[in-house]
């Protein structure tokens, strides 16, 4: 017992490396709010396109988010970071992993956002039109406050899985939570940093699971 | 030489694609048993434990619900990190395999209780209570009647969840495990080139576009709203 403590807990080391692992932490949170709205917008795009009538467009569509959803996100990465200086172009670590994110939560928020906009019945889009609104502002004044309520659980779950994803900035050496933690966990010789960037990640985003299991729940047992 | 062919020859060297194509593909294996391990055991855990939270044992279902939200919360690299760098501490070294296996089994455990579990209590009371009331007992209305109705609710969102965490087996990468990310990463840092990189991005295509395109499906024929 004393020897776990002494390697998970370390208090002695844990206060050596809070410094370093509440930098991580910091860069987590800036990380998130870069590639959670970055994704958002590119889901949104995505979403309207698909709303084109056309085959030329919808089909090249389809195949872009699957083609997404199929590449593991660390692939994605990886291929950016080790692949593109090949191509004399070098990225940072952070750029490769905004574009990175982009592409690939793009793809799941687009997804989403498509199911949203489609939950809404072609009658209102016909209601709004015929009063006079425009083709842009049926979309963002009646059609998409709609979708996005109607949704709200998936675009949080969604949400929720893109700030666990920034942990995989750590391999392409960008300076978050989980890159911080092994820094100090390799330098102290001690696994303390890594359980206490468990901790925080489990500390923040606790209330969004919860919350998100509650929405889940009510919205399967409305069903019946 | 022109541009185009400096991109092929840099990105498609068939020398170097040939020369790593048995690594590649040996990875591929890794990733295929990993996968498959990930999926067998990650569900059945999830089944299971929704059977026992259906149970209605208080203490009990605090736990499966802590353990459940603790597996969401976490993103998988950390749990695999903190299994392979940690656990050596405490006494156990887990293998890479094991490690990355075990991280994502509990990850996508966790989901799947959360999904069966909104299956279950999707099945109207009334059902259980008529069941019961016919003389089967609470096995028998769980097997008979609760899940075979839970369950094809769950068929299109378990999908989806189950590709998604399955991916992760390039996580793997990050602990030396040689799957195919790991196999091509070593592979370009060799050969000092990128085609097996490239090679591998296509291996995981090959792997797993089917089943993105399959899931599509899937969501449409077992919508979860109806």
């Amino acid at each position: 017992m004393e020897e776990i403590v002494q390697s998970f807990f370390n208090a002695e080391i844990a206060e050596a490396a809070l410094p370093i692992v509440l930098a991580g932490l910091l860069n987590t949170i800036l990380l998130s709010l870069l590639v959670v709205p970055l994704g958002f917008i590119g889901g949104l795009v995505l979403a309207l396109l698909a709303q084109a009538r056309s085959r030329a467009v919808r089909w090249p569509l389809m195949a872009w988010v699957d083609f997404f959803r199929a590449f593991p996100p660390l692939v994605l990465l990886v291929l950016l970071f080790a692949g593109l200086p090949f191509a004399g172009l070098e990225l940072g670590g952070f750029a490769c992993v905004a574009i990175a994110f982009f592409l690939n939560t793009g793809s799941y928020y687009g997804e989403i956002l498509r199911a949203g906009i489609e939950s809404i019945p072609r009658g209102q889009v016909e209601a709004a039109r015929s009063t006079g609104l425009s083709g842009l502002q049926t979309m963002t004044y009646v059609v998409l406050p709609q979708a996005v309520r109607n949704v709200l659980p998936d675009l949080l779950s969604n949400t929720l899985e893109v700030v666990k994803l920034t942990s995989l900035g750590s391999v392409v050496a960008v300076p978050e939570l989980l890159f911080q933690a092994r820094q100090a966990q390799s330098v102290t010789y001690n696994p303390t940093p890594i359980v206490m960037a468990a901790v925080i990640y489990f500390l923040i985003l606790w209330p969004v699971v919860r919350l998100l299991s509650r929405l889940e729940n009510r919205a399967l047992v409305g069903r019946g | 030489m022109s541009a185009w062919d400096r991109f092929v020859e840099t990105f498609f060297n068939a020398k170097v694609m040939a020369k790593y194509l048995p690594d590649i593909l040996y990875g591929t294996v890794v990733t295929i048993e990993l996968a498959v391990a990930i999926v067998l055991s990650g569900l059945a855990a999830g089944l299971l434990l929704a059977l026992v939270r259906s149970a209605g044992i208080r203490p009990l279902n605090w736990l499966i619900i802590f353990v459940v939200d603790l597996f969401r919360s976490l993103p998988p690299l950390v749990i695999i990190v903190l299994l392979y760098f940690g656990l050596p501490s405490a006494g156990w070294s887990p293998s890479s395999f094991v490690s990355t296996w075990l991280a994502l089994a509990l990850v996508l455990m966790a989901f799947a209780e959360e999904i069966f579990w909104a299956g279950i209590t999707s099945v109207a009371r009334g059902q259980w209570e008529a069941a019961r009331s016919t003389g089967l007992s609470f096995a028998q209305t769980l097997l008979y009647v609760v899940l075979p109705q839970a369950l094809r609710l769950t068929i299109a969102p378990l999908t989806n969840r189950t590709i998604a965490i399955t991916k992760g087996t390039a996580l793997g990468t990050v602990v030396a495990l040689h799957e195919i990310l790991g196999m091509a990463s070593s592979a370009v840092s060799n050969s000092y080139n990128p085609s097996p990189l490239m090679m591998g991005a296509g291996a995981y295509l090959v792997l797993f576009l089917p089943v993105v395109v399959a899931a599509r499906w899937i969501e449409t024929k077992f919508a979860w709203k109806r």
